[in-house]
């Protein structure tokens, strides 16, 4: 829990990860790519004391993990989110075994999210079934953009996709982090094209589709979509360190996706080992949106609230203490929110 | 270098300099961010080498992550040597990507002029005209909601519902409307003086109930846009150390810290 100014906020860091990038475990050429791409957005985007060096960087086993969120990063619960790539490291870029285990030992603390691959077809749905009898997940990170054989993505629209979505739902998995990469099928197109998320929403109504990254660096496209479909929602990894070096911008993000989906389906994330969460929620709970941006009314402690933690938590029945709990808002389901709060908006 | 005193045509179509190849790079643009590749710091290097039948020019590029999109690099890669290949004095051109999960695909479809679908083989269906395409719309989009924007924010009697009778003649002159004068050339769209301002792609105009929702619309891409292409300068800064003296500056979308990475162009002098 975090406290500022006599209000207590419930955290939930809605994805992280468990990492294992050292060259060892790199497969080819691509594993180091992978992780240098990783670190110059941390460096990039990190106040200069949150800065880690590249050893750091590349492992920090569950003790670290445990200390960088649960001792100095104030949260209450934690959502494993793995991505695999198996094409780029020889055991895995997420380490499955090692969060599954962290979780097992922690259940108040963090939740197991597995992962899976619609190109493994039956044998991986058997996997899939496997594995969900031994971990009893409620939620899998879809990576679309992982490599696989001669094919180097793939879409949430695409048969098998479905094939997978229905198992899903028969075993219980309702919550479908996916994470758009830029995704290599076919080529012709927008890698980070969002609109097969809009197929699967609307045929699976009874699942949700959490965007990660909201859709970056396809908000526009996320919100459209995000929009008019009730159970499409918004991840804020990577988006929430904008606020250090691109304050303005996140105001903008911020300001766009309450517009558009409204102060229930956004989720917070740290994104870690991408980051360290305590000074995004530090930093969070003081953002304001500038007072020249007139488009946007100031975010409320409401919504900071539902945001850092209420939102995830209700959507994987963690439980909160009672009287840090919210009610929704009373918004439209489908259609842009509130739009009468911001004066460039509409009424006046 | 000794003068020499010939006929000064003929010299200027037989030699190239590295400025000639900057300037023709000029044309090649970042379709994601709507901006040259030069003004991005995307050029790596420039060499050129005059020999007896003509110049031979070697340019290295270079992105903000090894895993930008394979589609955009290849495009501006092969967009580069096109430019630099259709000027005259110019008799082997050497285009090469550098430290890109593709590059080695990529440069030796370059190499062998092998074209889209020729270097991506199974991953290509037809072409990346569409993809072009879309971008150029919502750098339209883009361009049209700065200026409205800015007329609404300049005076607070106007209403958001009154931007669908806009004309491009309210628009005050400046570089945001040369912008959307430029992007509306590139989508084949009117430039006359009494034409609607906010349009679709296709050029038709919104009813007055869809005006607020086009707008809104409209602004969630240039946001997108602008946040991108500050995002992608600074993690080629943060990759390439010493890349961001080769940026121009963005104003659109700018903040406080954008001005520490480009000093040495900004600072006047003061004279006292």
């Amino acid at each position: 829990m975090y406290s500022k100014d006599g209000e207590n906020y419930f955290i939930v860091d809605a994805h992280i990860a468990l990492w294992d990038a050292r060259p060892e475990n790199q497969r080819n050429i691509h594993g180091k790519q992978f992780i240098d791409c990783f670190y110059d957005y941390h460096r990039n985007l990190s106040p200069d004391e949150e800065q880690w060096s590249y050893e750091e960087y590349l492992y920090q086993g569950g003790a670290r993990l445990m200390k960088d969120l649960f001792e100095d990063g104030y949260v209450d619960h934690a959502i494993f989110q793995p991505a695999y790539l198996g094409a780029f490291y020889k055991n895995g870029f997420a380490q499955v075994e090692e969060a599954y285990g962290l979780a097992a030992a922690n259940p108040g603390k963090l939740t197991y999210n597995h992962c899976y691959d619609p190109r493994h077809g039956e044998a991986g749905l058997d996997r899939l079934r496997a594995d969900h009898e031994k971990m009893g997940f409620k939620g899998v990170k879809l990576y679309t953009a992982e490599w696989h054989g001669d094919s180097r993505g793939y879409k949430l629209s695409d048969p098998w996709s479905y094939r997978y979505f229905e198992e899903c739902r028969k075993l219980g998995i309702k919550n479908i982090h996916i994470h758009k990469g830029p995704t290599i099928r076919p080529l012709d197109r927008d890698a980070f094209d969002v609109a097969d998320v809009d197929h699967a929403a609307s045929d699976f109504t009874d699942l949700n589709f959490i965007v990660e990254h909201v859709g970056l660096p396809r908000l526009e496209d996320f919100c459209w979509i995000a929009t008019q479909e009730p159970n499409v929602h918004g991840g804020l990894a990577v988006a929430m360190p904008f606020m250090h070096t691109r304050p303005r911008y996140f105001a903008q993000i911020i300001g766009e996706l309450i517009y558009w989906l409204g102060e229930d389906r956004i989720q917070f994330s740290s994104d870690y080992a991408l980051w360290t969460p305590r000074w995004l929620i530090e930093r969070f709970v003081d953002f304001q949106i500038p007072e020249d941006m007139t488009e946007y009314a100031p975010l409320t402690t409401t919504q900071k609230k539902k945001i850092l933690g209420l939102n995830a938590a209700k959507m994987y029945g963690i439980p909160v203490p009672a009287e840090l709990q919210l009610p929704d808002a009373d918004e439209t389901k489908t259609g842009p929110r509130q739009p009468e709060r911001a004066d460039l908006a509409g009424v006046r | 270098m000794t003068a020499l005193i010939g006929d000064p045509a003929a010299e200027t179509q037989m030699d190239v300099t590295e400025e000639d190849i900057r300037r023709a790079l000029e044309s090649v643009i970042d379709p994601e961010l709507d901006e040259p590749i030069t003004d991005l710091g995307f050029i790596r290097s420039i060499q050129v080498q005059t020999a007896g039948g003509g110049a031979q020019v070697e340019v290295h590029l270079r992105l903000p992550t090894s895993f930008c999109s394979p589609n955009f690099a290849y495009l501006m890669a092969s967009d580069s040597k096109d430019a630099i290949s259709a000027l005259p004095a110019v008799a082997q051109v050497v285009v090469e990507l550098d430290d890109h999960h593709d590059s080695d695909l990529i440069n030796a479809g370059l190499a062998a002029d092998a074209g889209y679908r020729g270097t991506f083989l199974h991953e290509a269906e037809d072409s990346l005209d569409e993809l072009r395409w879309t971008f150029r719309r919502k750098a339209h989009t883009a361009a049209m909601e700065r200026c409205l924007t800015d007329l609404l924010r300049a005076n607070a009697e106007l209403l958001e519902t009154q931007m669908g009778t806009v004309r491009l003649r309210d628009l005050p002159a400046g570089r945001n409307k040369q912008a959307l004068l430029r992007r509306r050339s590139a989508l084949g769209l009117p430039e006359a003086a009494d034409s609607i301002v906010l349009v679709n792609h296709e050029g038709h105009p919104y009813p007055p109930e869809a005006v607020p929702m086009a707008l809104r619309r409209a602004r969630s891409t240039r946001i997108s846009i602008d946040g991108n292409a500050h995002f992608c300068r600074g993690l080629l800064r943060t990759r390439y150390e010493g890349s961001g003296a080769d940026q121009s500056a963005r104003p659109e979308g700018a903040e406080a810290k954008d001005h520490h990475n480009l000093l040495p162009l900004k600072v006047k002098e003061i004279h006292s």
